[in-house]
């Protein structure tokens, strides 16, 4: 008893009915880094707690001290998943702020590119549903056919996941026969394959016990939260940049924008693979409109900007003006007009922002990310109350949480 | 420039269904095989890793492809990815690690039974990256002992096997006195574990 | 496009006189300032308001200004108005020395971590933010390191060499 008498209990846990759980920052079950300090009432969550910051890298203040190509490869690392559209993002934030206009044809090639990110994006994503309520079988099914859209990035850049993918006003080189050649094997396989994942969870009893009615949340709560992209419109609200707001010659496209009607679990794994279906569905009309480019437009790959875009490799070693201007260019000695911009894309997780303030120096005064991940992510605690504790995890991952671009 | 879709062409024909690889230096004789525990234990222990992913970001993504079915880790005796640090023996770093993380990676090494190893898998988990900033652990080799680097951002799966094969090296060849010896309490004690 | 730039200029102008000031269309997108103190009062009335409905908050961040003295921390707030799909940008001042602005969370259940980000980058005091602490970074960190002033790279470093690399 007298060994007892200076145990400090914190105030008021005698009488705590409720059970407190850690769930992270490394957690068997949880994919990421987010801590969750769940309250639990036997298995149902009475408040969950998150904490963000675990890999929190100074994207912010990096970006003040860089000049503009040297910001591509940061903003592969915000969401890694779908790097090339982020790349594309602020490329197109650049362009907007310097006044460039792009040609069709590189408007087309990136329009490719970006919805090839948002299917491998969302096909991590829904595989990764699929594991977290005890289905393994489609992340390895469909991880293979990542691989088809990761070789076509190769062809393109020479780099997998964090692209670093093209310049301001185009692309650093013009796309390879064979990028057009796998391209076209992954249109001609991948269907299939989408069909037969669906196929695996669609109707799975399970899947469909897990996800329906967990995790919902509706459009007023879903708007106040700010949240866009696939969980808005799971909730039903039919917001997308792409169509709202045309960036790179979304205007010339079809596609429907799928929407949800609960915001549930169950909804948001539909949307997204109804996503993926319309992407495919602009590529391939994206890929139609590049093949009609003959003779010398079929050339053009980037716009006439010599200021920020860098010469021919081949000048630079042969030309003395040319050498200067790569030597300007990859110092980033070229100053910037003055101005505030903001541009969003539609990313796959939402509406991926940058708000670029420039003083006419070399580098951004500042660069705000709006990343959708963080935004989103507090509304976890109203998504999960109430619910059991399983529950939890199949809703952290249905969002989608990048924890990159979660903390920047 | 137009070249020929490279696809590989030539596939090497598997020789047998089950490869089995060699046996250690010994005697072998009628019914018996002699040979050192060492190896013996070495040979058990390296095909049998079950290694902890503590997959932070980018990296991250790319050990799930090579954790995935067109890579598979599972070929090199690592079937069994474990999340529980009190059952695995290889701890993969793959990420940025910031200052708020490095506890977190100190507890989970402590968690782990030995023997143990580290791997540090991409440039942010090597050295920091290119993240030399306010928030980011410039390399996890400040809280923990790292044996193997994977450098690359991110490394390819393939750097990730390499960086694996090497480890299995590194087990196999593992004197079984080590984690005894004055060296490695020496090391430990530098991190400030007992 | 029925509501224009011009419209909501008006609209602004008729229901706050000469408090709300700097209107400029930096690319196409409607910016204005307001003392700090109206901030509240300013978004309320442009979440409330039948026509302009700008009921999204879609970014909030601070921008730090250290010449600028009275006004050295800018808080941005980009709001957008999903029926009629407009953009707005809204500026207030505060000064570095009393960082104190009145929180949004009443009006954007997002402004709460949004606020603390920027509590944690600047330091900017959200005045009847339920829980303002540090996000992102460690709880122990006792500057605001988006602030101009500070370095971007750790400091206690001593395994880099200067001499041969620079910093």
């Amino acid at each position: 008893m007298t060994e007892q008498a200076h145990i400090k209990l914190q105030k008021g846990s005698i009488e705590k009915t409720t059970t407190t759980l850690n769930l992270g920052p490394t957690h068997p079950a949880t994919h990421g880094v987010f801590q969750n300090i769940l309250e639990l009432d036997g298995e149902r969550i009475v408040s969950a707690t998150q904490t963000v910051g675990y890999i929190h890298r100074a994207f912010e203040k990096i970006a003040e001290r860089r000049p503009l190509y040297q910001i591509t490869p940061l903003t592969d690392r915000l969401n890694y998943c779908s790097s090339p559209l982020n790349n594309m993002g602020w490329h197109i934030t650049c362009e907007k702020l310097l006044g460039i206009q792009t040609p069709k044809r590189v408007d087309y090639l990136r329009v490719i590119i970006m919805e090839l990110s948002r299917i491998s994006d969302h096909l991590i994503c829904n595989s990764i549903v699929g594991v977290d309520t005890g289905a393994y079988t489609g992340f390895l099914y469909v991880m293979q056919y990542r691989e088809l859209i990761y070789e076509i990035y190769e062809e393109i850049c020479g780099s997998r996941l964090t692209t670093n993918m093209g310049r301001i006003g185009g692309f650093e080189r013009n796309f390879n026969d064979v990028a057009f050649q796998k391209l076209e094997k992954f249109l001609k396989e991948y269907p299939a394959v989408l069909k037969e994942f669906i196929n695996l969870f669609e109707r799975n009893r399970i899947f469909m016990e897990r996800t329906q009615g967990t995790g919902g949340i509706d459009a007023d709560r879903a708007l106040n939260y700010g949240f866009t992209g696939p969980n808005l419109r799971a909730a039903g609200i039919d917001y997308d940049v792409r169509v709202h707001t045309p960036y790179s010659s979304y205007q010339d496209f079809q596609f429907n924008i799928p929407t949800g009607t609960t915001g549930d679990n169950y909804d948001r794994w539909q949307v997204r693979n109804a996503e993926m279906w319309e992407s495919l569905n602009i590529i391939e009309q994206a890929y139609r409109k590049v093949q009609e480019f003959k003779g010398t437009d079929a050339d053009v790959f980037h716009a006439n900007v010599s200021e920020y875009y860098l010469p021919e490799k081949k000048d630079v070693y042969t030309k003395m003006e040319s050498l200067i201007w790569h030597f300007k260019i990859v110092m980033g000695e070229i100053n910037m007009p003055v101005g505030e911009v903001y541009q969003s894309v539609e990313g796959a997780n939402g509406e991926l922002g940058f708000y670029l303030i420039s003083d006419g120096g070399r580098t951004p005064y500042r660069l705000h990310f709006r990343r959708p991940c963080f935004i989103y992510y507090q509304a976890y605690d109203e998504l999960v109350r109430g619910s059991m504790l399983s529950d939890a995890i199949v809703t952290l991952s249905s969002l989608n949480l990048i924890a990159g671009e979660m903390d920047a | 420039m137009s070249r020929p879709v490279s696809y590989n062409v030539n596939i090497k024909p598997l020789e047998s269904d089950i490869s089995i690889g060699e046996s250690p230096e010994g005697v072998p004789g009628e019914g018996f095989f002699a040979t050192s525990l060492d190896k013996v234990v070495g040979m058990a222990r390296k095909n049998s890793i079950w290694p902890l992913p503590f997959a932070t970001s980018c990296c991250g993504i790319e050990f799930m492809a090579t954790m995935g079915s067109h890579y598979d880790l599972a070929r090199f005796g690592s079937e069994r990815v474990g999340f529980s640090p009190r059952q695995c023996d290889l701890l993969m770093v793959m990420g940025t690690i910031a200052k708020k993380m490095g506890p977190v990676v100190k507890q989970v090494y402590l968690q782990m039974a030995e023997p143990r190893w580290v791997i540090a898998v991409g440039a942010c988990a090597c050295s920091g990256g290119i993240f030399d900033t306010y928030s980011v652990l410039q390399g996890i080799d400040q809280v923990v002992p790292v044996d193997v680097y994977v450098p690359g951002c991110p490394p390819r799966p393939e750097a990730i096997l390499d960086g694996f094969i090497r480890i299995q090296d590194l087990v196999g060849k593992e004197s079984l006195r080590r984690r005894n010896g004055e060296k490695y309490k020496l090391l430990l004690e530098s991190y400030g574990i007992q | 496009m029925a509501l224009s730039n011009e419209l909501i200029k008006q609209k602004l102008i008729a229901k706050f006189e000469e408090q709300v000031s700097c209107f400029s269309d930096s690319y196409d997108m409607l910016t204005f300032e307001a003392p700090k103190e109206m901030n509240l009062k300013v978004l309320s009335f442009l979440f409330d308001d039948e026509t302009l409905k700008f009921r999204f908050l879609t970014a909030l961040c601070a921008v730090h200004y250290p010449e600028s003295s009275g006004g050295e921390l800018a808080v941005v707030y980009h709001l957008h108005s999903l029926s009629e799909n407009v953009r707005i940008r809204f500026k207030v001042f505060t000064d570095i020395k009393k960082p104190d602005v009145y929180s949004a969370t009443g009006l954007f259940s997002t402004a709460n971590w949004m606020e603390r980000e920027t509590y944690d980058f600047y330091g900017v005091n959200f005045i009847g933010h339920p829980n303002l602490i540090r996000i992102l970074n460690v709880e122990e960190m006792d500057y605001f390191p988006m602030r101009k002033e500070f370095p971007l790279e750790d400091q206690s470093r001593i395994d880099k060499d200067d001499e041969m690399f620079g910093r």
